[in-house]
């Protein structure tokens, strides 16, 4: 069991799929970091929160039938590498379809689900996943 | 810089040890590494361990100092370190010593590498796993490590045609090769098609891709090469390392079918070594599953990008094969005690360097090259050996 200030502070990130987007040279990354690797110094103080539009397509994915212990009750469930309309990629669940149904090149777009419940009076973590746009 | 050389090589069986704990299995490769360099513990100048999480595997943080004294060198105030990477802890713990020998502050070092996985229950040993990768962003999503493989797999498969026919090649030739080692976590043969039809872990991963759980420890001895012969009759020469890192999250790499880090680390490893991949006889790669072989196989740059799952399925990296790889029955049969793995690979190189790696030799072995990953090649240590002699 973890202290709540971990997942709390993640929350405008997690929620909200808000990434950052360096003015220097115009790169977008998520999840948030300070320093762009492509500019470094000259970066410093030009990173500015970015909201990301949510939709992208699935650049790879992977069905997990033996999962991390806190998602035993949710296999088999779809991991993609998403990639973004803005370029940058990120990882994450695609749900409300059969794994089957997932192909790479498919189109997605995000959804806000509950990810995962520390135990039966534990945090519940909630944060973005993907649906396949029909 | 000076030369250096590796004296002594030992190591632990590898397995489900109940019988031995931590602190058992560190010693008992490190004694067996100086019984074979024939050097007295009391002529050590320092201690490098590797390991991964033992603070949560045994919970037991303070290594360093805590291996030397059950080394029996608590009298002589040796300094003891220990070194983390994830699953690299091994042969980073190894790079480390290789510098304060080759700098001149030490002459003889001992090098561990050393993991007590079963010592929890089967879930907290996959939370170990997976905090080699990047914990807030792809493990708190439901990524696993093996997930992350599968993601790169997928993608490899797509972009280069690998098949599942490769993959399972990999396997069933690293259990032949483990099935000859006598230290070796899973000794049976298996065939292609239990590979393809075992139970399902992260598709295209099924049981059969993915490597164990595993308890054990190795351990080399390190001195000056123009000292090696005072101790060794076979002493085998550091002649390349290579050392990179690159983003532990997958997400955030440039290109999901090549680690980055690997081929940084490996043309460094080249350059200091001043051959050519051409050169080398012998590889121990991390297999963390069967793709990872292949993939590592051409970052590497043994073969072109893409090439590599025909060679597994055609047995060129078999003991007889053009480029033999994982002699020792590699991650998947050997066995993968998360800190001990490159420090292991050495310790069989070091065997097929010298002649010695009986039922399993590669012949004519005078050039080896290790491959050590942490996560998906979040880091990567190269180490390349030559015979003396």
């Amino acid at each position: 069991m973890t202290a709540t200030a971990r997942f709390w502070r993640e929350f405008p990130a997690r929620y909200n799929l808000i990434g950052v987007h360096c003015e220097n040279c115009n790169q977008t990354y998520f999840p948030p970091r300070g320093i762009c690797p492509n500019c470094t110094r000259k970066s410093f103080g030009k990173m500015r929160s970015r909201k990301l539009s949510g939709e992208g397509e699935v650049f790879s994915y992977t069905v997990v039938h033996d999962p991390h212990p806190e998602y035993e009750l949710q296999v088999p469930y779809v991991m993609a590498l998403v990639k973004m309309t803005e370029g940058v990629n990120l990882l994450a669940q695609v749900v409300d379809c059969e794994p089957k149904e997932v192909e790479v090149g498919k189109k997605v777009k995000v959804c806000f689900r509950k990810l995962r419940q520390e135990g039966e009076s534990g945090i519940i973590h909630y944060g973005f996943k993907f649906k396949l746009v029909e | 810089m000076r030369q250096v050389a590796v004296i002594g090589a030992g190591d632990t069986k590898f397995g489900e040890l109940w019988d031995s704990s931590f602190r058992q299995l560190g010693i008992e490769a490190g004694l067996a590494a100086l019984q074979d360099a024939g050097v007295g513990s009391r002529s050590i100048d320092a201690l490098y361990i590797g390991n991964m999480d033992a603070g949560r595997l045994v919970e037991q943080e303070h290594l360093g100092a805590l291996l030397a004294d059950y080394a029996g060198l608590s009298r002589d105030h040796i300094p003891a370190v220990r070194v983390e990477a994830a699953e690299a802890s091994g042969a980073l713990a190894l790079h480390q010593a290789w510098q304060a020998v080759a700098s001149g502050m030490y002459d003889i070092v001992v090098v561990g590498g050393a993991e007590k996985m079963t010592d929890v229950s089967d879930a907290d040993a996959v939370r170990v796993r997976c905090a080699g990768i990047d914990q807030e962003w792809e493990g708190e999503v439901g990524a696993t490590d093996i997930a992350l493989h599968a993601l790169m797999a997928r993608r490899h498969m797509l972009d280069y045609g690998t098949t599942r026919e490769q993959m399972a090649a990999v396997a069933v030739k690293n259990h032949a090769n483990g099935s000859k080692n006598p230290k070796a976590h899973y000794r049976n043969t298996i065939t292609a098609d239990a590979v393809l039809k075992a139970t399902p872990v992260a598709t295209p991963f099924g049981v059969l891709d993915c490597a164990p759980v595993s308890d054990g420890a190795a351990a080399l001895v390190l001195c000056p090469a123009d000292k090696a012969k005072r101790f060794s009759e076979h002493p085998v020469r550091i002649s390349g390392i290579g050392h990179a890192c690159d983003t532990i999250a997958l997400s955030s790499r440039r290109d999901i079918c090549t680690m980055d880090a690997v081929v940084r680390a490996v043309k460094k490893g080249y350059h200091m070594a001043r051959i050519t991949p051409k050169d080398i006889d012998v590889v121990e790669t991390h297999d963390t599953t069967t793709f990872t072989e292949i993939c590592t196989i051409e970052d590497l740059l043994l073969v072109e990008k893409g090439a590599a799952g025909k060679m597994a399925l055609d047995g060129a990296t078999a003991i007889d094969g053009k480029i033999p790889v994982n002699p020792s029955g590699g991650l998947k049969s050997r066995g993968m005690p998360l800190g001990a793995i490159g420090v292991a690979q050495v310790v069989e190189l070091v065997r097929q360097l010298r002649g010695k790696a009986e039922g399993r030799q590669v012949p004519n072995a005078r050039t080896g090259m290790a491959l050590n990953i942490g996560g998906t090649g979040g880091t990567a240590c190269v180490t390349i050996l030559e015979a003396m002699n």
